[in-house]
């Protein structure tokens, strides 16, 4: 509700999203978007806003909390790389936006007319509820009549304004024959503002104005706080999918999107960049990074006539790749259809609300319509029985069940986003409160899938001189690990004349008349170990080995502890090589494992798994495990992973950290238990108060009373999520 | 009784007062970042002067 309490900030500097402002001398300044997962504080937003505002050329900086993401507006020359640089020097994680897609989605329109009607239904509430105080404590005949005309002419407009959510939804369901939580709601309102005009036509004493407009202003509040929830979700995605801008270049240099390539265009990739499509390479030699296809970490050899996927990261040299498959036929498009087949068996899940209402809908209209059949009977008075119906309908409105949901959503999921988790299905977390197994992805997942290099032990002192001089020209991962780890052991280079790198092979130069190399195996004549390795040869000496490790995400040690410690099955599924699966999952102390897994058999472990009565959590990456996500009961991939994953997952790690996840479970299953219990307590009231409505005893008053009550109930059981 | 004749129009005027308060408030969008806001506000800043 911190929205309701309102705060006034600087208005000026509010501008919508879209303004770009024009300096004086008459070129249009650039408006970047940052997205910035760690912030969560005063100080981090006074820290970044300072840190970008001291930059030459930024003219303003803004950060917004509530999203996440700071707005600045520059100079056309400031490059965005240097802001990003500037930020994670001074500690912040950033990554860019695509601000052309945020601008348009920026403006939340439905969130401010659904407020709007809400502070409409709020201020009739207020002033309906002042004239009912008064009759309420005795006013009589013409006053009496005066009020409730008063009341009628605020109640009608405002609940025919502020109630249309309720009416279009209703209508929406009945149309298909179906009854929804809003039929129950529009019925009431409607039945008790048109039965409330009749009664106060004929001077009647009942009016149930405040009833009807009070009704419409819990259900707007818990619509409200459903609304911003989801929005704060959606607009979180669409900044993760404007990480990601599908363009590819053409040979003659000309830029296109992704979309519009054809079969026999020849594409440019640059180095660190993304294979946009499948195809073949026709020029140039590389290593590629297929870990998002594959899961293995270790590098491929790529040269002339190889077969390339999308989703492969070029890594150390520039190729030139002829387009042999687009968007329909490429193993992107394969993995998404995969996917498609596996989703339908998460839409069956009826949500906790969803069942409630079933059992509850139908219930409310036939106690009425006992209560109306009831006093009709017994005393012939139809004004009397349809009065009687009515005050039925208005106690048992699902008031306190139309707020016991989001008001714990808001709080669960709010709590999570804290802690870098974006929850973006609306389900996900009573899903997610279910599990009892949870499945590892490794490569990407568990590890950060950058190698490292292991402690090189048994190899001269003179040899890692020469290796470091090597290692830090290249631009190979594993040689930049290498690198960073012996400069960090305090090693000097040695001196080495005639360097040259040969993509997709390795280093070689030469050092005192010798020729010494570092790269691949073949290329150095060495024994291949097992693992990720790379080899330096000195001369015609036996090539030494440099192994390496995958290092793993922060928090997963903490995190595989705390599942363990709530009781839950962990298993690692990899397309990995064995050893370095069952390394990865010894260190974590996870027994079980499967490497070497193709990407559909992943999905069918998961499905068997299903199939075996076990609620499965995925936790996955790589375009791999897109199918086995959608198969889970419920899925969470990181912010790394590739878009097709991140669609077809229920959550995203915003961070880096796993920590959250062992958070998500829990509070999971703490707002699905506190869900419960706001069942309950509605329960209760209705309980309490539907037999003194259908005995015909509920005034106006009664019903206030029970409908705020059990309203207010519900959302403080909610707020105390937000506590712990 | 007279006496309501002026005291309800007041409470309804006072009230239709917040009401066009309150949209101002959200057309001037004082609702998008209230995390951030509620933030700010211990800010120490801009307690000498007002941001530029």
């Amino acid at each position: 509700m911190t929205a309701l309490l309102g705060s006034t900030g600087p208005i000026t500097s509010n501008a919508p999203a879209s303004t770009v402002d024009v300096t004086k001398s008459g070129t249009t300044d650039q408006q970047i978007m940052l997205s910035l997962p760690t912030i969560h504080c005063a100080g981090c937003m006074s820290r970044v806003e300072r840190c970008l505002m001291a930059l030459p050329d930024v003219s303003s900086a803004r950060v917004n909390l509530t999203l996440k993401r700071v707005q600045i507006i520059a100079a056309p020359t400031v490059a965005v790389g240097d802001l990003v640089n500037a930020l994670s020097d001074a500690g912040f994680e950033a990554y860019e936006l695509d601000s052309a897609s945020i601008a348009v989605n920026g403006s939340d329109d439905a969130g401010r007319h659904l407020l709007l009607r809400l502070a409409v239904a709020g201020f009739a509430m207020m002033n309906v509820m002042l004239l009912s105080v008064a009759i309420w404590s005795g006013a009589s005949d013409a006053t009496r009549d005066l009020f409730h005309w008063i009341s009628a002419a605020i109640a009608l407009p405002a609940v025919a304004f502020s109630a249309q959510p309720f009416f279009v939804s209703a209508w929406t369901a009945l149309r298909v024959w179906h009854l929804n939580m809003d039929v129950p709601i529009s019925v009431a309102i409607i039945l008790a503002s048109a039965v409330s005009v009749l009664e106060t036509a004929q001077s009647g004493e009942y009016a149930y104005f405040d009833a009807a407009v009070s009704l419409t202003f819990f259900l707007l509040a818990g619509r409200y706080l459903d609304h911003r929830t989801r929005q704060v979700a959606k607009s979180a995605a669409q900044q993760l999918a404007a990480l990601e801008i599908p363009r590819a270049t053409r040979r003659d240099g000309q830029i296109v999107d992704v979309a519009d390539l054809k079969v026999g265009d020849e594409i440019v990739v640059a180095l660190g960049c993304r294979i946009p499509t499948d195809g073949q390479i026709i020029d140039g030699s590389s290593d590629l990074d297929r870990s998002f296809i594959t899961g293995e970490t270790a590098p491929i050899a790529a040269g002339p006539g190889q077969q390339v996927y999308a989703a492969d990261v070029n890594l150390t040299g520039p190729l030139t790749v002829r387009v042999d498959a687009v968007a329909e036929d490429s193993s992107l498009r394969r993995i998404a259809n995969l996917v498609a087949m596996a989703e339908t068996a998460r839409h069956r899940y009826a949500s906790l609300a969803d069942r409630a209402a079933q059992i509850y809908a139908p219930l409310v209209h036939v106690l009425a319509l006992i209560a109306f059949l009831g006093w009709f009977a017994g005393t012939g008075d139809a004004r009397l029985a349809v009065n009687i119906a009515v005050a039925v309908l208005i106690i048992t409105c699902p008031c306190a069940l139309g707020l016991a949901v989001p008001a714990v959503t808001t709080a669960a999921s709010g709590r999570l986003f804290q802690s870098g988790l974006l929850i973006k299905n609306a389900t996900a977390l009573e899903r997610l409160a279910e599990i009892d197994t949870v499945v590892f992805d490794k490569t990407g997942t568990l590890t950060m899938g950058t190698p490292e290099c292991a402690d090189p032990t048994d190899i001269p002192q003179h040899a890692l001189q020469i290796a470091l001089a090597l290692a830090q020209k290249s631009v190979h991962p594993l040689a930049q690990s290498l690198a960073k780890k012996l400069r960090q052991s305090g090693l000097s280079p040695a001196v080495v004349t005639d360097l040259v790198e040969s993509p997709g092979l390795g280093v070689c130069a030469m050092f005192n008349g010798q020729s010494v190399r570092l790269g691949h195996a073949d290329w150095t004549n060495a024994d291949p170990v097992g693992g990720t390795a790379t080899y330096l040869k000195i001369g015609d000496a036996v090539p030494v080995a440099f192994r390496f490790e995958d290092r793993l995400r922060p928090g997963a040690r903490a995190c595989a502890q705390q599942l363990q410690a709530q009781g839950k099955t962990l298993i690692v599924l990899s397309g990995d090589a064995p050893d370095a699966v069952a390394d990865v999952a010894g260190r974590l102390g996870i027994e079980r494992y499967v490497s070497g897994v193709q990407p559909d058999k992943k999905a069918s472990y998961v499905r068997q798994l299903g199939q075996d009565g076990h609620k499965v959590l995925m936790i996955g990456d790589g375009l791999n495990d897109a199918a086995a996500l959608a198969e889970a009961q419920v899925s969470i991939s990181p912010a790394s992973a590739l878009e097709v994953t991140r669609v077809v997952s229920d959550m995203v790690l915003i961070g880096q950290s796993l920590d959250a996840v062992a958070k998500a479970t829990k509070v999971a299953g703490d707002a699905t238990s506190r869900i419960r219990e706001n069942f309950a307590i509605a329960a209760v009231y209705n309980l309490i108060a539907v037999p003194i409505a259908l005995a015909g005893f509920a005034t106006p008053l009664v019903a206030a009373l029970a409908m705020s009550a059990s309203s207010i109930t519900v959302s403080l059981n909610a707020l105390r999520l937000v506590r712990r | 009784m007279t006496v309501l004749g002026i005291l309800i129009p007041v409470s309804l005027l006072l009230g239709a007062i917040g009401l066009v308060a309150f949209f101002w408030t959200i057309r001037t969008r004082q609702y998008d970042d209230p995390d951030g806001d509620s933030q700010r506000i211990l800010n120490d800043d801009y307690d000498d002067k007002p941001k530029e």
